[in-house]
């Protein structure tokens, strides 16, 4: 750790970024968790590998063969690991496919939906392979921490942030703990 | 009666008055003493399965909404060991079934997400079983969609026993349990079911929800945003009860 | 309904039953035993008719597992899939016959001809693995009478042209005690208690008078019959052994416009056939148990009498249907049985249609009054409030058996047999790795290592390993406990003694469990239905080679919160096997853990299979590594 501050990491998979554009409403307080901290992968640094950390936080849930590839580079590399947002703990939106058969689904898209001239089913290897089910991260690698809502609100992941860098243990207060 | 002529059992040490035939639940709410729950509902006779409302009493766990009161019982509730319990139930329900907060009407009014919030639980825990539970949208009112229901058995219980319908019924067994409509061809359009039945109103979930609604209050404002449901709760509880129907 | 309809008419059905609705459940099942299914408008017809709901009569049917609410085959073979049928080579053999019939397990034929499914225990441990096709019982399946059977489907044969011997259940009883060297007479029983209520005064001088308005210098009458039954010490032999005096005295007390008697013939526990033997070689004395009952409870008002017989064993239907008549007309069931006026009581028999839990008494109650087999809320109890809310006996089958001795040899006989605590003798169904299983009867107190002798297990080199007393919901022990005893103070048992030699994997016997429990869940409340799923899961994961040791972790969270909140005994016990095996044979467990820390409960890999084929890649990004 350079100059004693706590390296942290963070990634969005199967999300919508909702949730870093929630991490960023902290606002002037960022500048005080600067103080404390310093990033190492994230959306905002444009580093592309998770090097050694001590907190990686991850937006979304996984959809797809790239999801668990990133996913297992932050478990291997950060100390503790965080869930956030609802699609990261629940699998949220994305996993309301996963009643639908995934060979019917690209099927139906691709291939047979009406109005469709020479149909194929996207097949280039720069592309990730889906998954036949979204997963929440803890299905996945061991999750230390979670934190719900869609996206949780600027406050809880202050707070969330501010006892992890602390030492204490997460909690949220009444208010602060919503899934939607 | 005056209350202080009435009998009395113990909850978490303190006083708590009732009229005989009384469940401990119902004295703890009337006596404006908060326990945990959600299949329970004042107006019905107690169902008992959620087992949310689990307390111990002289040592032995009970749940709280079909124990009967008795003069000079002991009853734990706002333990470590008992909000354990509660808080590894409400992650087996969200397990269970596939509750999506972010795309379902009921968010800010559901029971089940408002336990959640003040038991603390930030997730299912355990592997999530997403269930194919398609929904049915074959009324024109009203949308049921069962990815959302806990089985507590309110709408069977309304739809019988104020509407005289029984439009709703639980079958299954185990993990396969599921709730279905009274038609022969399953589906809610073919029932006699209306906006004015009561079955509408009791679901402390997402399941039963009328249509053009939608998300009509905003995030803020609805019910649970206001107040925790123990605040809540005690405010929904009649002072002196009777159970209303059943 | 059509009027071209082949099978009797809804109507008829209902009507035989006078329209009552405590019958839905015989109804469902005679009408599905002519047309193999309950189709849609049947089940309108029989809600429109009863004046039920329709989805109340849906739900009914949709709780049993062998009532069909969707086409089945003609033929429809279910193996037992109790870990002694598995032992005996169930799962091999149902591959077998799948093969030759072309059919997928748990798939309907493509032709519509059959099935080929498991089931629960069917309580023929002793003569595995068992079947039932068509809900008739074949013990002893082997490839040579699968053979057969196969030939039989093919030929579309009806069942009642199978040859007999097809369907030929032994008793196999192996040691007989007090109770099935019995040589009691039809009757006998119920004289000596009526007898006895008169003070031992001969029945001529007393026939004069009612039996119920006993002669008060005698001051005796059904009391003095339920004074030797607590006297007898006897308990209920169901396993939880609640002292029958009591609960008769409890139920004799309740006010009521009626008086019930039920014998629980559900003999559901995994392992458990001892109920069989008795209603098939010992059925006169089961009737005479519930008849002495109903005198001493009955309190001089109107008694009604149940056999709740379990859908697997509906092969002793006509047997004890047969029985019933033999006795009716001997005087011994009906009006003024035995000559005493006013003594009415007759028995019916319920036939249950595949659910475990329908043998916890309170859930028996509720499908004899024809509703899924759901435990109530208690209080109140059933001696109190039962069927349709009157007071009601319930006891199992032996322990009627044991009431009706006790009836005529008084209970200073009876208590002389078998330990302080645990008066007289007890039935135990033995099976698994021994050489005789079958029916042993020994007084309370006889040890596991004296039952081990004499069924010959541990014979030749393969020493024994665990028994599984009283089933599943009982209790593992290891070779280090078989000096304990078969007793209520020690081990009670509702009569399983399953036997496992070393060769047996006893994580693999816990899993087994698990999956009974997990399908015979009610599922009314959450700790059990959500939990007994999730423990499946679980012991499926370790059982792919995925488990961890947080795996164990959840178990242990999930057993405490499905023991300390769960409405019934099927969840308070469904945790009993894991932890059981994890106290007895952790290695068991833990040598098949993947990792120690996490693992995911399915394969990264293989969830891509279906993105591969659809896109027809099998590039590097096109898989996913297991991590070691």
């Amino acid at each position: 750790m350079a100059e004693g501050r706590i390296r942290v990491a963070t990634a969005s998979l199967a999300g919508c970024f909702g949730c870093h554009m929630s991490l960023l409403d902290i606002d002037e307080r960022l500048f005080e968790l600067l103080e404390k901290i310093e990033f190492d992968r994230t959306p905002l640094t444009d580093i592309k590998h998770c090097g050694p950390c001590d907190i990686g936080i991850i937006e979304g849930g996984c959809c797809n063969a790239e999801n668990v590839e990133v996913l297992r580079e932050f478990r291997r590399n950060c100390k503790i690991l965080v869930a956030l947002g609802a699609c990261a703990v629940t699998g949220g939106l994305p996993a309301q496919r996963n009643h639908l058969d995934l060979g019917a689904c690209l099927s139906e898209v691709y291939l047979t939906e009406p109005g469709l001239v020479n149909g194929q089913i996207p097949n280039d290897p720069e592309l990730p392979l889906p998954l036949d089910q979204v997963h929440p991260l803890h299905e996945v690698v061991k999750v230390d921490y979670f934190v719900p809502g869609c996206p949780p609100s600027a406050d809880a992941i202050w707070k969330i942030l501010a006892d992890l860098v602390a030492g204490r243990t997460p909690r949220l207060g009444h208010g602060q703990i919503q899934y939607d | 009666m005056n209350e202080s002529d009435l009998p009395s059992f113990l909850l978490d040490g303190e006083e708590i008055p009732f009229t005989p035939g009384q469940t401990v639940i119902q004295a703890a709410l009337t006596a404006g003493h908060y326990i945990p729950h959600l299949c329970y509902h004042p107006e019905f006779v107690p169902h008992g399965s959620c087992k949310v409302c689990t307390v111990k009493a002289n040592g032995r766990p009970a749940a709280a909404c079909t124990l009967p009161a008795q003069a000079g019982l002991a009853v734990e509730s706002d333990t470590d060991e008992l909000n354990d319990l509660r808080r590894t139930l409400v992650q087996m329900l969200f397990a269970e079934g596939n509750h999506f907060c972010p795309s379902c009407e009921k968010s800010g009014n559901c029971m089940l997400q408002a336990l959640g919030y003040d038991l603390g639980v930030m997730t299912a825990g355990f592997r999530h079983f997403f269930p194919d539970r398609p929904v049915d949208a074959s009324h024109p009112d009203i949308l049921l969609d069962f990815n959302r229901c806990i089985f507590c058995k309110l709408c069977v219980r309304a739809s019988e026993e104020v509407d005289g319908k029984g439009v709703f019924s639980l079958t299954g067994r185990g993990i396969m349990r599921h709730l279905i409509v009274s038609a022969e061809s399953g589906r809610l359009a073919d029932t006699d079911i209306a906006l004015t039945d009561k079955a509408l109103e009791v679901c402390p979930v997402g399941v039963i929800l009328r249509k053009h609604v939608g998300f009509a209050v905003p995030i803020g404002r609805r019910r649970y945003d206001e107040r925790p449901i123990s605040a809540q709760a005690l405010d929904d509880a009649p002072r002196m009860m009777e159970p209303k129907h059943g | 309904m059509s009027r071209n309809d082949p099978y009797p008419s809804v109507d008829a059905v209902v009507e035989r039953y006078h329209a009552d609705a405590a019958y839905l459940v015989q109804m469902l099942r005679e009408i599905q035993e002519t047309r193999g299914w309950i189709a849609p408008p049947v089940v309108t017809e029989l809600a429109r008719t009863l004046g039920l709901s329709r989805a109340r009569v849906e739900g009914v049917a949709a709780f049993y597992s062998f009532l069909h609410l969707r086409p089945v085959g003609a033929y429809r073979v279910l193996f037992s899939d109790n870990v002694t049928d598995r032992m005996q080579g169930s799962e091999a053999l149902l591959a077998y016959l799948s093969e030759k019939l072309w059919v997928e397990k748990g798939k309907l034929s493509e032709d519509g001809l059959l099935s080929i499914d498991t089931t629960s225990c069917t309580g023929l441990c002793d003569q595995g693995p068992g079947l039932l096709v068509n809900g008739r019982a074949i013990p002893r399946a082997s490839r040579e009478r699968l053979d057969v059977i196969a030939a039989l489907i093919l030929d579309r044969q009806p069942l009642d042209q199978w040859p007999a011997e097809l369907f030929a259940v032994e008793d196999n009883i192996r040691r007989a005690d007090l109770l099935l060297g019995n040589r009691l007479a039809p009757g006998e029983a119920i004289r000596a208690a009526i007898l006895r209520g008169r003070g031992g005064q001969t029945e001529a001088a007393a026939n004069e008078r009612s039996w119920r308005e006993a002669n008060p210098a005698a001051a005796l009458g059904p009391a003095a019959t339920l004074e030797e039954i607590k006297r007898a010490n006897l308990r209920g032999r169901g396993g939880a052994g609640f002292g029958t005096g009591v609960k008769w005295e409890a139920c004799r007390n309740a006010p009521g416009e009626m008086h019930c008697v039920v014998c629980n013939a559900d003999e559901g526990e995994p392992g458990t056939f001892k109920d069989r033997v008795l209603l098939n070689r010992h059925a006169d004395l089961v009737c005479e148990g519930m008849t002495v009952c109903a005198y001493v409870i009955g309190g001089g008002g109107a008694t009604r009498g149940f056999i709740y017989l379990r859908g697997e064993y509906r092969h002793l239907l006509e047997p004890l249907e047969a029985v019933l008549a033999r006795r009716r007309a001997a005087g011994l069931l009906g009006r003024d049985i035995c000559g005493e006026p006013g003594f009415d009581f007759d028995i019916e028999i319920h036939v249950g249609a595949g659910a475990y839990v329908c043998g916890e008494e309170s859930a028996l109650i509720e499908s004899l009054e024809g509703k899924r087999g759901i435990p109530r809320s208690r209080p109140p109890y059933p001696v109190t409030h039962g069927y349709l809310g009157q007071p009601t006996v319930v006891n199992n089958v032996e322990t009627f058996c044991a009431a009706a001795l006790v009836a005529v040899h008084g209970g200073e006989w009876y208590r002389a047999v078998g330990t302080a605590k645990s008066a007289g003798t007890k039935l135990l169904s033995v099976s698994g790795d021994c050489e005789r299983p079958g029916i042993y009867e020994y007084p309370f107190g006889v040890t596991v290592r004296q039952v081990l002798e004499d069924c010959g297990a541990g014979v030749g080199k393969r020493a024994t390993q665990a028994v599984q007393v009283s089933g599943p919901s009982g209790t593992l022990i290891d070779a280090s406990e078989f000096d304990r005893r078969i007793a209520f103070e020690d081990l009670p048992s509702a009569g399983a003694f399953m036997v496992f030699d070393e060769t047996r994997d006893m994580f693999d016997v816990a899993r087994n469990f698990v999956h009974f429990f997990a399908h015979e869940s009610c599922g009314f409340c959450t700790p059990c239905r959500v939990g007994t799923a999730m423990m499946r899961n679980m012991v499926d994961k370790i059982h792919g080679g995925r488990g961890t040791q947080r795996d164990i972790d959840e178990m242990c969270q999930l057993s405490k919160a499905m023991h300390m909140a769960a409405h019934c005994g099927l969840g308070h016990t469904a945790c009993n096997p894991m932890q059981d095996v994890m106290k007895r044979f952790r290695p068991a467990i833990q040598r098949r853990l993947r990792r120690l820390e996490f693992a995911p409960a399915f394969d990264l890999d293989a969830a891509l299979a279906v993105g591969r084929r659809m896109t027809g890649r099998d590039d590097a990004g096109a898989h996913l590594e297991t991590e070691a």
